[in-house]
């Protein structure tokens, strides 16, 4: 992968707002989210990243401020390098970004991804609805603060809803997620030493 | 047989012998072959699926070749892959469009239990949607697991009593 050296420089002098971003790749920037669009833009307008890779965000959890960070990936299809621009929420609570979906129509279900999973809402997007879990789901499943195993809520469908006579229930996790660890005797460290389901050799908890 | 007006007698020789059996046995055996599934591939079982409908594993040896992917022309909802709460609205609406009677075949681990998808997304085990008849462990099942399913089902099937299911329904 070739990297573009002149653009930390460009983007720089064009915006002294941003600021360099640690990265183990391609440049990246942090910039102030009111600035985001225009430095967008202007990668996209100026610099030739013209594609759209990704729209993500970081939750560095409840603790931290600023707790959400948007990440976007560009691409430029004549350079053929990446530039990554992170912009922090202003607010921990109720985190908002303006959208980039003027630029890139592809920008639309990244961010209602964002939006479902973390629950960014994007400012000027023109149909911010959840696009993986189903209308009405309460949370937002990749917060640091959300178990894997899900919390127990209602499904809105009502025909579903008489079916699942107790709705939405947490997954059993029975000792997981299975993950080794480093560090261990291979006996502890491995996935199946984690398992707490009921077998022949473990009996169902009551 | 001598009678005054053989023409109103069975004649055997122009119409062939005659059998004596069981409504439920002869219900039943219409039933058990001709199953025609109704494909619920919503992962990478119904791969296996259609391998098993294919010419190596050839599921038309059962009767049960005609996947149909209308609800109302289908007898058996093969659940083949992962319900996520999202979709389990759609399958439970599918299983209601099915005309009676109708049977559920749970292919795999996800659709059994939830499988490896313990978590907040996945319906664990589709039977707390629909009633299932058969479940196939696997992950995802061979063809052949999905085979023997099938015969498990006809097992089953021959066993209902079904003349007085219909007359009382």
């Amino acid at each position: 992968m070739t990297t573009d050296v002149e653009i930390t420089t460009a983007v720089s002098s064009q915006f002294p707002s941003a600021a360099p971003r640690a990265s183990a790749d391609c440049p990246a920037f942090n910039v102030p989210a009111t600035e985001a669009i225009a430095v967008l833009q202007w990668l996209r307008d100026r610099q030739g990243y013209d594609f759209l890779m990704d729209v993500t965000a970081v939750d560095w959890s409840a603790e931290q401020s600023p707790r959400f960070t948007v990440v976007w990936h560009l691409y430029s299809g004549t350079k053929h390098t990446y530039v990554r621009v992170a912009a922090n929420c202003a607010s921990d609570t109720e985190p908002s970004m303006p959208t980039a979906s003027g630029l890139w129509a592809g920008a639309d279900w990244h961010e209602r991804e964002t939006y479902d999973l973390l629950g960014i809402k994007f400012t000027g997007h023109p149909d911010l609805r959840r696009i993986l879990m189903w209308d009405g789901y309460p949370y937002h499943p990749l917060r640091k603060e959300f178990p894997l195993a899900g919390l127990p809520t209602e499904i809105s469908d009502p025909e579903i809803a008489a079916e699942l006579k107790e709705g939405v229930i947490s997954a059993p996790m029975a000792g997981g997620p299975f993950v080794a660890t480093p560090g261990e005797p291979m006996s502890e460290a491995e996935p199946r030493a984690k398992d707490e389901a009921w077998n022949e050799h473990n009996e169902k908890p009551e | 047989m001598a009678t005054d007006a053989p023409e109103l007698t069975y004649n055997s020789k122009i119409e062939g012998e005659l059998f004596v059996t069981k409504a439920d046995a002869a219900i039943n055996w219409l039933r058990n072959n001709s199953m025609w599934p109704m494909p619920m591939g919503l992962a990478c079982c119904a791969i296996e699926l259609m391998a098993a409908a294919s010419s190596r594993y050839d599921i038309a040896r059962f009767g049960a070749e005609v996947m149909r992917f209308s609800p109302r022309q289908a007898d058996c909802m093969i659940v083949a892959g992962t319900v996520t709460y999202k979709m389990a609205p759609i399958v439970r609406r599918i299983y209601d469009q099915m005309a009676a009677p109708k049977w559920v075949i749970a292919m795999g681990a996800c659709a059994s239990s939830g499988g490896m998808y313990r978590s907040y997304a996945t319906l664990q085990g589709v039977d707390r949607i629909v009633p299932v008849d058969v479940y196939v462990s696997g992950c995802p099942p061979r063809p052949e697991a999905l085979l023997d399913a099938l015969l498990k089902l006809q097992d089953k099937v021959k066993k209902e009593r079904s003349l007085s299911k219909l007359l009382s329904a």
